[in-house]
């Protein structure tokens, strides 16, 4: 019988991180009881002309107080929607969805003695938090960002936090890859969430130095649950439900071993 | 109160089906909709080989609908077998298996290998904007659409439902051909052929340059053309177009078709179909309405 239902739930804070990026709490007790690093949530427009749910990863979580975190960009119609609703108002959500990194951090036999690289690019740095938080071993933070830097220190108390700026107005200039190098950052396994190029450059750069890297992808969704088949990414072997060389990111994904996502 | 409906023979519970394609089989929507309560399912396009798809971004929203080029990306006939019916067979609903293929010969080829198969009906796809050969060029010339239509009808052995496209100057002269053809039923319409610009990367916002325009914005295109096509030929119909709530539908209803399919308001909302059969319910209650059967085409 049918267990996933789109819920209405109530905003408990917003505040603007900068010009255009929002955080908020969210009373979603069911949400944040189960939600796993990496997975998203679907939100939905109260505007009758935005039809499709946006995805928005899920940040941070606060299980016993039935809270869940999430920090977007205003990028459109849709989230310029969600940023203008306050403390009391309403959004509607379903989630939370897709595989998170659970399974990442099984098969990577991830133990205290591991060292991981935890690595966030843009308005992909918010999702690496909760994974910051849980993940049990030796943890570097490396963020990248453009020029006006957020949430750095947030992620200072579960390992060293890098900073990458493309400007060079903080930490080393250029990408988190050149951070990785300049301060001479070894692991055996990374974990990244950003644009496209910056997961193409670290899937090379674990590539060339023997690690494993687990990269979050994202694209345009609509139903937000594997059924319509628009969120596709190349893989590098044939997909067992697909029968052929692709996987949908919003069910199989958004979390992916490098290897298997082909980026040619 | 009847709900029940008769599509070629085939009696639905309701006259509520999913758009093809807006559902896959059914397997991920189980999860948020009794699969059982529905009429039907109509499945994604099958083909006789596996479909890789367009490249992406493969959709774009736009003001009261979105563009799709999925390109009918799709396991193959076999896995379709061996999984998707199988698993549809658990729920007590009907199956109406959407059929794609970019020769006559691969239609005949999916449509044979599913004669052996517990399905209810077929539903033949010439009409799928985002695939450079086939589909749709037997959806735009009444010749082809007739030629196909007979080449399956000669190897089917379940009824076969034409879906045809609006993206043609007289939907009436293809509902014709494929009457003519033989076909037991038309569902209609298809997407609407549209483009989106992305002006901030000055591209276009699908990979596929054009894709099928869908949702509440196509709506009076489809109710004009479900009732065009109900005047024109003697088969049922089943409608659909930015079909949104119960009150969407009975339009659909009321201007010939037998049974509606619910597509893009499946992401807005995961129990669309449902919240449709309850709300056709409620609406037939309050008007004092026995059967359904008296809506359809009610209005001339």
């Amino acid at each position: 019988m049918p267990s996933m239902k789109k819920r209405s739930y109530v905003i408990e804070s917003k505040t603007f991180l900068t010009d255009e990026i929002v955080s908020m709490w969210i009373i979603a007790d069911d949400i944040a009881k189960c939600a796993v690093p990496g997975q998203f949530v679907s939100i939905y427009c109260d505007s009758k002309s935005e039809l499709l749910p946006r995805p928005i990863s899920i940040c941070d979580t606060d299980a016993d107080k039935g809270l869940l975190r999430i920090v977007f960009r205003i990028a459109g119609r849709g989230t310029k929607e969600f940023a203008a609703k306050d403390k009391g108002d309403k959004l509607d959500i379903i989630g939370p969805l897709g595989n998170g990194y659970l399974d990442a951090i099984v098969s990577s036999n991830i133990n205290a003695d591991s060292k991981a690289i935890i690595i966030g690019g843009g308005i992909g740095i918010p999702p690496m938090l909760k994974l910051a938080k849980e993940l049990k071993c030796n943890k570097s933070v490396v963020l990248g960002y453009r020029d006006f830097i957020y949430m750095n220190d947030e992620f200072a108390p579960y390992g060293d936090v890098f900073v990458s700026t493309e400007d060079g107005s903080v930490g080393t200039k250029g990408n988190v890859i050149d951070a990785i190098k300049n301060n001479g950052i070894e692991a055996d396994v990374l974990f990244a969430c950003g644009p496209i190029p910056m997961l193409r450059g670290l899937k090379q750069y674990a590539d060339e130095n023997g690690m494993t890297a687990w990269i979050s992808l994202e694209e345009k969704m609509a139903c937000g649950i594997g059924a319509c088949l628009a969120c596709v990414c190349n893989s590098t072997e044939i997909d067992s439900h697909s029968m052929v060389k692709n996987k949908r990111i919003c069910k199989d994904g958004p979390i992916f071993n490098a290897k298997e996502v082909d980026f040619s | 109160m009847n709900m029940k409906v008769n599509i070629a023979g085939v009696e639905m519970k309701n006259p509520v089906t999913t758009a093809s394609g807006t559902f896959g089989s059914g397997i991920e929507f189980s999860e948020f909709v009794d699969l059982s309560r529905l009429g039907a399912v109509t499945t994604k396009g099958v083909a006789n080989v596996p479909w890789p798809g367009n490249n992406t971004p493969r959709i774009a929203e736009t003001y009261g609908g979105m563009i799709n080029a999925i390109g009918l990306q799709n396991p193959g006939i076999d896995t379709f077998v061996k999984r998707d019916i199988p698993f549809l067979k658990k729920y007590d609903t009907k199956i109406i298996v959407n059929v794609c293929g970019k020769t006559k010969e691969d239609y005949v080829d999916v449509v044979s290998r599913l004669a052996k198969e517990d399905v209810d009906l077929l539903e033949i796809n010439i009409s799928c904007p985002n695939v450079k050969e086939g589909g749709i060029a037997f959806g735009q010339n009444p010749d082809a659409a007739y030629e196909i239509t007979k080449a399956v009808k000669e190897v089917a052995k379940q009824p076969v439902i034409m879906k045809l496209s609006p993206n043609v100057t007289d939907i009436t002269e293809m509902a014709r051909a494929v009457e003519s053809g033989g076909a037991d039923a038309v569902s209609l319409i298809n997407t609407l052929t549209g483009m989106k610009i992305d002006i901030n990367r000055r591209c276009f916002a699908v990979a596929n340059k054009t894709g099928g325009l869908s949702g509440p914005a196509i709506k009076p295109v489809a109710v004009r053309m479900v009732y065009q096509v109900a005047q024109a030929v003697n088969l049922p119909i089943i409608g659909m177009g930015g079909i949104q709530n119960a009150e969407d539908a009975l339009e659909f209803i009321m201007a010939g078709a037998s049974m509606v399919a619910v597509g893009t308001a499946n992401f807005n909302n995961p129990t669309a179909t449902i919240d449709v059969v309850d709300g056709i319910a409620s609406f037939m209650e309050k008007n004092g309405i026995n059967d359904i059967n008296e809506l359809i085409g009610c209005v001339k």
